[in-house]
Formats: C-alpha cells, sequence, structure tokens
C-alpha cells in the first residue's frame, strides 16, 4: 500500500520541498511565543508533547503492525517521575511533598530520593519507560503473542498500572495525583518565561524526535519495521530474530511516550491515574489513525487535530464527545484507513491530473 | 486465618467466575470463528444487565403484584436482545473489516464508546440496582458461620447450563457443525458450500447472547452502570488468553482459575494487588505455555 507513492517519479526539484516544509514548520513553532499569548502558546506546547508519543506509537503501529492499547502507561512513568521532580523543588530540607504529609508518612519513600536530583530526573524519564517497556516487550514477543493478543494485553498492563498508581496513595497521590508545583531550577512554576521555556524545550525535543523517526523510517530499519508487519516468519527465515526486533521498537515507542509525558506534565500542571488507564491510551491510537498511519507526519497533525477538537468539544458539549470520538473511530477505520494523509494525497492527485499538461 | 471467611471469599469467587465463563465461552467462539475481538463484548454484557433492570422497571410499573417474576422474563429477553444488538454489528461492521483483525478492534472499541453514551442517555449515569427475586433470597447454611446465598448459587447453576448449552449448540446440532467446520478450515468449508457469511453472523449473534445472559447474571450481585461491561473484557478476554482458543474446556479452566485465584489474593492482600498479581502471574504463565492450558493442535505456521 505504501509504496505505490514511492513508485510515483517525483520530480527532482519537488524533492527538496519536504525538507523545506519541515523547516518553516519548525522555524514557525519556534517563533510562537511571539505571537500566541500564554494560554493559546501553553494549550500547543501540551499537544505538541502528545505528537510525540504519537510519533512512537506510528513507529509501532504504523510501520510495524503492532497495536499498542497501552501507550498510556509509558506516558504515565514519564509524567509521574517529572512530576516527582517538580514536588521535590522548593522543599525545606527534611519536608515532605504535601500529599504524603496528609497521607501520613513521616519519612521520604525509597524510590522518592532520585527525583532530588535534576540530572538524574532528567535520565529516568525516558530510560525508565523505555526499560519497562523493553522487558514488557521481550516477555510477550518471546511467547509469540502478537496482533489482537498482544493489544489485549497491553490493555490489561494498562488497567494494572492505573489501578496501582490509584492504589498506592502514599507514594502517587492516589486518584488526584500529582499537583500544584512551585518551581523548576529555582524559577517559579508558573511565570511566563518559565512556561515558555518548557514550550522551547518541547519543541526541540519533537524536532528531534521527528527527524529521527524519519530517518529510521527510510533507513533499512525502516525496511525491517515493514517486513515485521508484512511478513514476520519469512523475516525470521532470513535469519533475524524478530522477538528482540520488535522488543526495541516496542522500546522506542515507550520512550516517545515517556518524553512525552515529562514535557506535557509541566505544561499541563498535573498528572493523575486517569490520564495513563485504558481510555487515554485508546485516544492516542485515533490521533495516529486519524493523521494516517504509517506516515509520521499523519501521526503529528493527528494528535494536534484531535488533541485541539477534544479540548474544544469536550468542554463545550461534554456528552456529545463521546458520541464523537466513538464514531470517528468506526468512521475512520471503516472509511478512511489512510487517515488526513490518504485524504491530502487523493486530493493532489485529483489537482495534478487537472493541472498544466507541461509535467507530462 | 478464619476458615469460614476463607471458605465464603472463595464461593464468591465461584460466582465472578461464573460471569467470567459466560463473557469468555462467547469471546472464545467468536474469536476462533473468525479471529476479531469484539470490543463491544463488554457493553453487550451491560445490555443484559439493564434488561434485567428494565423487565424490573416494567412489572412494577405494570404488574406490581408479579414483580418478582421479573427475572424470569430478563434472562431470555437479555440473550435475545443482546444478540440481536450482535447480529446487527456483524452485519454492519465486522463484516466490512474482514481479515483486519486490529482494525476491527479500533472499531468495535469505538462503538463501545457510542453504547456506553446511548446507556447514560438512556439509564442515566448513576448505577441502577436490580432487586433480588423472591425465590432467591436467603441461602444454605453450613455449619454456624457459613452461608451459600441462593443467587450466587443460581449463577454458577446458570452458567454450567450456559456451558451446556454451547456444547450442544457447537457438538450436536447442523448449524454448530458448520460453525466447526468454518473455525477448522474456512476456505476449505466455504468449498463444501457452507454460507460463511451466514456463519459469522450466527455465532457473533450467539456469543453476544451469552454476554447478554452473563450481563443478566452479574445484575444480581453488583450495580450496573454505563461502564460496568469495561471492567470485564480484558479479564474476560485473558480467560481466552490462557484457557487456549477454540477449546470449551480451556475456557472453563482459564475462567476458573482467574476467578479464584483473584478472589484468593484479594483475600489476603487487596482488590488491587490481585488484578496486579494475576495479570503478572498470567504473563509468566504464558512464558512456559505460549499458547495457554489447552492449545489446539495445528500444523499451520500462523
Amino acid at each position: 500500500m505504501a509504496t505505490v507513492a514511492a513508485a510515483v517519479p517525483v520530480p527532482r526539484a519537488a524533492r527538496g520541498a519536504p525538507l523545506l516544509l519541515a523547516a518553516l514548520a519548525l522555524a514557525l513553532a519556534a517563533a510562537a511565543p511571539l505571537y500566541l499569548s500564554q494560554t493559546p502558546l501553553n494549550l500547543l506546547g501540551q499537544f505538541l508533547a502528545l505528537a510525540i508519543l504519537a510519533i512512537g506509537l506510528d513507529l509501532i503501529w504504523g510501520y510495524a503492525g503492532i497495536l499498542s492499547l497501552g501507550q498510556g502507561v509509558f506516558f504515565g512513568i514519564g509524567g509521574y517521575l517529572m512530576a516527582m521532580y517538580l514536588k521535590m523543588q522548593g522543599l525545606q530540607p527534611g519536608q515532605l511533598p504535601d500529599f504524603m504529609t496528609w497521607s501520613g508518612v513521616t519519612s521520604l519513600p525509597l524510590v522518592w530520593h532520585p527525583f532530588e536530583s535534576f540530572p538524574l530526573t532528567l535520565l529516568l524519564v525516558f530510560t525508565l519507560p523505555a526499560l519497562f517497556a523493553y522487558a514488557f516487550g521481550a516477555l510477550v514477543f518471546r511467547s509469540r503473542i502478537r496482533g489482537v493478543y498482544f493489544s489485549i494485553m497491553t490493555q490489561a498492563l494498562a488497567v494494572a498500572v492505573s489501578t496501582l498508581f490509584v492504589d498506592q496513595q502514599q507514594l502517587t497521590g492516589g486518584s488526584s495525583g500529582l499537583t500544584g508545583f512551585q518551581s523548576i531550577l529555582g524559577h517559579s512554576f508558573y511565570a511566563n518565561a518559565t512556561q515558555i521555556a518548557f514550550y522551547e524545550v518541547t519543541v526541540v525535543v519533537l524536532a528531534a524526535v521527528f527527524a529521527v523517526a524519519w530517518y529510521l523510517t527510510r533507513s533499512h530499519f525502516g525496511v525491517l519495521l515493514r517486513a515485521v508487519r508484512d511478513g514476520e516468519n519469512r523475516l525470521r527465515f532470513f535469519g533475524y530474530n524478530p522477538t528482540v526486533f520488535k522488543a526495541f521498537v516496542f522500546a522506542l515507542a515507550g520512550l516517545c511516550a515517556g518524553l512525552a509525558g515529562a514535557l506535557y506534565v509541566p505544561q499541563n500542571g498535573i498528572i493523575a491515574p486517569g490520564m495513563l488507564g485504558v481510555v487515554p491510551s485508546i485516544e492516542m491510537v485515533i490521533w495516529v489513525a486519524v493523521g494516517g498511519r504509517g506516515t509520521i507526519v499523519g501521526a503529528l497533525i493527528g494528535a494536534l487535530v484531535v488533541s485541539y477538537a477534544k479540548y474544544y468539544l469536550s468542554s463545550a458539549y461534554p456528552d456529545f464527545w463521546l458520541f464523537l470520538v466513538g464514531t470517528l473511530f468506526v468512521v475512520v477505520v471503516l472509511f478512511f484507513p489512510r487517515g488526513l494523509m490518504g485524504l491530502a494525497e487523493l486530493a493532489g492527485r485529483a489537482l495534478r491530473r487537472r493541472g498544466p499538461p507541461s509535467e507530462t | 486465618m478464619d476458615a469460614a471467611a476463607a471458605v465464603s471469599q472463595l464461593f464468591n469467587g465461584l460466582s465472578t467466575a461464573s460471569i467470567l465463563l459466560m463473557m469468555a465461552l462467547g469471546l472464545a467462539v467468536i474469536f476462533g470463528l473468525m479471529g476479531v475481538i469484539n470490543m463491544a463484548h463488554g457493553e453487550l454484557m451491560t445490555l443484559g444487565a439493564y434488561m434485567a433492570y428494565s423487565c424490573q422497571l416494567l412489572f412494577a410499573h405494570l404488574a406490581p403484584a408479579a414483580g418478582g417474576w421479573s427475572y424470569l422474563l430478563a434472562l431470555p429477553l437479555s440473550f435475545a436482545v443482546s444478540a440481536l444488538l450482535g447480529w446487527a454489528i456483524e452485519v454492519a461492521l465486522v463484516r466490512h473489516l474482514y481479515g483486519r483483525p486490529l482494525e476491527t478492534l479500533l472499531a468495535t472499541w469505538g462503538l463501545s464508546l457510542i453504547l456506553q453514551q446511548s446507556f447514560r442517555e438512556v439509564f442515566g449515569s448513576n448505577n441502577v440496582f436490580v432487586s433480588t427475586p423472591g425465590a432467591l433470597t436467603g441461602g444454605v447454611a453450613i455449619g454456624s458461620s457459613i452461608q451459600l446465598p441462593y443467587v450466587r448459587l443460581f449463577i454458577l447453576a446458570l452458567a454450567a447450563l450456559a456451558l451446556v448449552g454451547v456444547f450442544l449448540f457447537l457438538y450436536r446440532t447442523r448449524n454448530g457443525l458448520m460453525i466447526r467446520s468454518v473455525m477448522q478450515n474456512r476456505p476449505m468449508a466455504a468449498s463444501c458450500g457452507i454460507n460463511t457469511r451466514r456463519i459469522d453472523a450466527l455465532t457473533f449473534a450467539f456469543g453476544s447472547g451469552l454476554a447478554g445472559l452473563a450481563g443478566c447474571a452479574l445484575a444480581l450481585i453488583g450495580s450496573v452502570g454505563p461502564t460496568t461491561g469495561q471492567n470485564y473484557i480484558v479479564d474476560s478476554f485473558m480467560v481466552v488468553v490462557l484457557g487456549g482458543v477454540g477449546q470449551l474446556l480451556g475456557t472453563v479452566v482459564g475462567a476458573f482459575s482467574i476467578g479464584e485465584a483473584h478472589a484468593l489474593i484479594e483475600y489476603f492482600t487487596s482488590s488491587t494487588a490481585a488484578k496486579v498479581a494475576v495479570f503478572t502471574l498470567i504473563i509468566l504463565f504464558l512464558q512456559a505455555r505460549p499458547a495457554g492450558l489447552f492449545p489446539s493442535v495445528s500444523r499451520a505456521l500462523d
């Protein structure tokens, strides 16, 4: 399916176009603080953070055909780790985060100690989700669990982890989660400049993740990803070990999700178990489906469009939102399996056909 | 530890397992036949539970004197209504996604969201209760401290009946024979003149009806809300994974292992810990037996 586009010869002049377009989009995003006020900027920053997760999800689902319904778990791990660091900021020596005092904890739990350090937090927010994803992936793929089986396993993981986070109140703040951040690195948390810094970091990380994903999918690695999707056993007969390979891609997606969580939390101001359960995890899938899977760009666009639609519609018509999201799933899957990107391609082809005859 | 409390807990686990079994039987038959997971299976269960509630309302309105009998009508009605909706889902949605199991999963998930919101619009977002029929109040007392409620005994009997029903349907009827042949080899069955589309729709309706029946049973031991089904879909699929696809015995053993393991671990720790522990145990178990307890033997690679 995806090879159709590649088979159409691209004029030499058009080859640089995607690069130019990407540079333009990056410049536009990076300059957003100049033309957006604080609230829309903050929202855009959150959506861009979510787009990082969507790119990771597109790598495993769009390219390798592994549908994960548990990306919220890795997103949540990244988010919680960042939130733990933020909770430790601005405390007197020996003082505990507020929710711990409320639930009667008297000394800092062991797992919280690493988050007194900023560099260590930065390291852990993406390595821990990636390692966890690798361990889970390796165990499950080793049993040759694939397809819908794997999807259900990841959903069960989302159930287990989100209930665990609610249950461990003295460690995680229970169902109300972690919030009430004061400062970061000595700067006031809600100051305009701090929030702009969060935004710019998000743009940089997103650009880097996008570039890496773009490169990976166009390299030998990308061929292997598609081979896993289209003929895993054939790949095995060629001498590759799909188990390790799949676990690695799953870890990569987990890494993206962890990064997304760590960047989302400072801009959203709260992380709670409700953001990493079954329902948010599956909503992440719809971002990629709407944008058009297997394109990387589609994942990014889908995450932005659907997140904005949710923000707008779920506050204006909360009852209507569930109907809409449900219908969106059904309609996209049935009628637009290639999402917005597929529609854009169709439109482009129609235009070209009607365009000036000078091309031929 | 208190032996009487432990026995009661194990007995309660038995009724959870019974409901899981009825859910999983439907899922397993559909999955075994078509290779798709119906994520709206949980909502079909909720629909069954709401049918029990509707019957109760109907009787209270029309014939208050006979209110105790409403559940007797609810049983066949919950099966029929869920089966009808399941049939509609197959014809309108699942059929068009044949051979694309992941897409089917997503589309039926979308449908489950729509159904949840519909339940909310029709029955309200608060949980509703179904009162215990008069004939099922009380229980069998064993010794002085253990009481086995009739309601839970009834659910156990219903699950056993459903199991026998599924067995007879699959192994003693003409339709069942056709279902099994399509399960084993779809193209060959089609070549022999079996209308596989009709068989798919029939099986989907039958499995959905079982989910409705499970919901009807669930209404007896707990309250019913729009998202009730969602809590069961993952567990019941775990039963299918643990038991092995396409094996009735596997589904039975899987349902009772998960139900009892959950009840036991919950007794010593908490409900959350039990959930996490059972999930971890299943993952570890699959390391030893990837195809479940009773794998179906096949020489095919995929």
